[in-house]
């Protein structure tokens, strides 16, 4: 009984303590995770509460979640009312002081940049839209790399032991990061000026960067999902200006878009919004991109 | 029309795409917060069309002592709870929040307090403090906001222990373990002051303890499970409705100790974990109930009391599935027991707690269309067979929210 006892209390201690003291960070959406992993690598332990299979608007505030916000030093996530529906939820039930609002463990990205979008006028008659503006900020690389600066300093002040490896981390993520925009921007010359037709409002950073023309998007507001008299009406408005593709996420309906697609010819192009699990954020812009420009590199699924 | 629309958002779409290559690659500058506006206010427009073949004024639930309103609520048009909820974190250690709800009965308004809380936030140790008027942990929709709920009335478990749901004025302690699996442990003191305790109380009139459990398998399924357990002592007085007798009626009030167990399992899918589109829930709760004292009928004269010893139980499952964005539809099937015993017969009989050798029943279904994540309509049709005789319910409801964005609950 009393080796029951003992057993049993060794193995909470063991459980309490991990082998390695790592910072246990809990990310909102796969793009964070990613980007943590690589200015963080082995001190942190990560967690992504969404993959990018779902759509981090519509996440609930289940118990795993919860358990994970519970134990977390520092929360990542994009901010902007992108979580709102489930993130302040979660803070409350989690009981952790260390991620609330206005701590240092706790950190939104979309504080850290300025966004595109700020609606002037606050309706919900015009959809489910951000006050804050629009935060889909990670389509964007120079905010990306605002944002791994201030996540670095964030990192430093909560393991300030490890400064100079985070230091070193974000020197190499920044170089690395350059450099590869040097060539995104030429090898995506050719999209400049092209017309594209989305899903949701999700882009505009990207549109933005890109030199992207958005015309139309499938949802007749945002939030809204299309109605068939809608998708009727933008047939007819895109023959008479034809689109170059119809771009849209993974976890979005995909069967108005081949609907639209096959009504008018324009190639739908389905793209991961979010890095998958291992993938960090410059193999996924490669991928974006690389599907955009037409010659997919599918990690998985139909296009 | 439609062309000049295009070409307009052509226009506006070139106009904004012109600085897009004035964007060098300098940072943009960090922005100042523009606070969104605090506390969040959000308010819930509720009303219905309610069909009954029965009359709802002669509702019964036999072998459960009803409380107060807990009936079926009025024919035809009406409003349900307006309910007016301002929240906001106070500072950096507390939460706080107002929950009013404007009831309508036959024309007159009634402001009523819903929830009056704070919580803290900044305790550590996965520790929560809650004080205040609030509902209580125990069971799976009691802490959910009715107007959260998948069907338009409470289950009929529900009616029959606590007329609707149950809250009081209180304390509750809660913990959050610090494992992968979620664990949650807490104990609530409550003043007593609502049915089914039965009367303000000097320190505690009842109190609880639950625990909840939940986690994911793999990346679609999420589960839930909740035990808890209610204990008032010493009810005094816990007035229910009985039999009406003319001009005189004779009210039944219990005098004893109540305990009430219970049990509640949810589980969530969603493919990819993605449940926007398309997911589905199956929820079970069950309670049970074992009460001992006495059943006093208050202006009878002479007056009578029996001995109690009551013994209720019973539960609901149901399943909701949405098969497609803006659309659900779910099934309910209720089901109660009671085996109450007492030294008179007669009067367990006039305060409701007999039987009458009938098990309450209740099929439900419902359809819903969500236009948006703030707008809601349902059409929900129940076969009640609460009672011998069974009655066949229609509901056309609408449940609206303005205001701040409504949390996403498990």
């Amino acid at each position: 009984m009393n080796k029951k006892i003992l057993l049993s209390l060794l193995l909470m201690l063991l459980l309490a303590s991990p082998v390695e003291a790592q910072i246990s960070v809990l990310s909102c959406e796969p793009e964070w995770a990613s980007l943590a992993k690589s200015l963080g690598g082995e001190h942190l332990a990560i967690y992504s509460a969404t993959t990018n299979q779902q759509d981090p608007h519509q996440i609930q505030a289940r118990p795993s979640l919860i358990a994970k916000a519970r134990q977390a030093d520092l929360l990542v996530c994009t901010g902007a009312e992108l979580e709102g529906g489930w993130l302040p939820l979660l803070l409350r039930k989690s009981g952790n002081p260390k991620i609330q609002p206005g701590q240092t463990g706790h950190f939104m990205a979309a504080e850290q940049v300025t966004l595109l979008e700020k609606p002037t006028v606050l309706d919900r008659s015009l959809g489910d839209i951000h006050a804050a503006g629009n935060p889909h900020i990670h389509l964007d690389p120079v905010r990306i790399l605002q944002i791994a600066k201030d996540l670095t300093n964030r990192l430093i002040k909560i393991d300030p032991a490890n400064q100079t490896n985070y230091q070193q981390n974000l020197k190499f993520f920044t170089e690395e990061w350059q450099n590869a925009k040097t060539q995104w921007d030429k090898k995506t010359e050719a999209l400049r000026g092209k017309v594209i037709v989305v899903y949701h409002s999700d882009w505009v950073y990207l549109e933005q960067w890109l030199g992207l023309i958005r015309v139309a998007t499938l949802e007749p507001k945002p939030g809204i999902p299309p109605t068939t008299a809608y998708l009727s009406r933008l047939v007819s408005g895109l023959q008479q200006t034809p689109a170059d593709m119809i771009l849209y996420t993974r976890y979005q309906e995909g069967k108005a878009v081949h609907w639209l697609s096959q009504k008018t010819g324009i190639r739908a192009v389905a793209v991961d919004f979010s890095p998958a699990t291992d993938e960090t954020l410059l193999q996924w812009f490669d991928r974006l991109l690389d599907q955009l420009l037409g010659s997919p590199a599918p990690r998985k699924g139909q296009f | 029309m439609r062309i000049k629309l295009l070409v307009a958002s052509v226009a506006i779409a070139l106009f904004n795409f012109y600085p897009a290559f004035a964007v060098d690659d300098k940072p943009p500058v960090k922005q100042q917060t523009d606070n969104s506006f605090n506390p969040a206010m959000s308010l819930i427009l509720d009303g219905r069309y309610a069909n009954f073949n029965n009359n709802p004024e002669a509702y019964t639930l036999p072998g459960f002592a009803l409380g107060g309103e807990s009936g079926l609520g009025e024919e035809g048009l009406s409003l349900g709870h307006t309910e007016l909820a301002i929240s906001g974190n106070v500072d950096d250690k507390f939460y706080g929040r107002v929950a009013l709800i404007i009831d309508q009965h036959a024309g007159h308004s009634e402001l009523g307090l819903e929830e009056a809380f704070i919580q803290t936030l900044g305790l550590g140790h996965g520790l929560t403090i809650t004080a205040g008027h609030f509902f209580s942990a125990i069971g799976y929709l009691n802490e959910q906001h009715e107007h959260a709920w998948d069907f338009g009335d409470a289950p009929l478990i529900y009616r029959g222990l606590f007329v609707h749901q149950l809250r009081d004025n209180g304390l509750q302690v809660s913990f959050v373990a610090t494992t992968n699996t979620f664990l949650q442990l807490g104990a609530e003191a409550f003043s007593g002051s609502r049915f089914p305790a039965g009367g303000e109380q000097e320190d505690i009139g009842a109190w609880t303890v639950f625990a909840n459990m939940g986690g994911d398998i793999g990346i679609e399924n999420s589960w839930l499970l909740g035990l808890g357990h209610w204990n008032a002592d010493d009810i005094t007085n816990r007035i229910s409705s009985g039999h009406g007798h003319g001009a005189s009626p004779e009210i039944p009030s219990f005098a004893g100790n109540s305990k009430i167990t219970a049990i509640d399992i949810v589980y969530k899918w969603a493919p990819n974990g993605n449940a926007k589109d398309r997911n589905f829930k199956v929820q079970l709760e069950y309670f049970d109930r074992r009460e001992a004292g006495t059943v006093t009928l208050l202006e009878s004269s002479p007056l009578e009391n029996t001995d109690y010893d009551g013994h209720q139980k019973g539960g609901y499952v149901q399943t909701v599935y949405q098969f497609m964005p803006e659309w659900r539809t779910g099934f309910r099937y209720d089901h109660l027991e009671s085996d109450n015993d007492g030294s008179d017969y007669h009067i367990l009989s006039e305060a409701r707690l007999d039987n009458e050798g009938h098990t309450p029943k209740r099929y439900s279904a419902m359809i819903e269309w969500l236009p948006s994540e703030f707008s809601r309509i349902r059409l929900q049709y129940n076969h009640d067979e609460s009672s011998e005789n069974a009655d066949d319910q229609t509901f056309l409801q609408y449940t609206h929210s303005l205001g701040s964005h409504g949390a996403h609950q498990f």
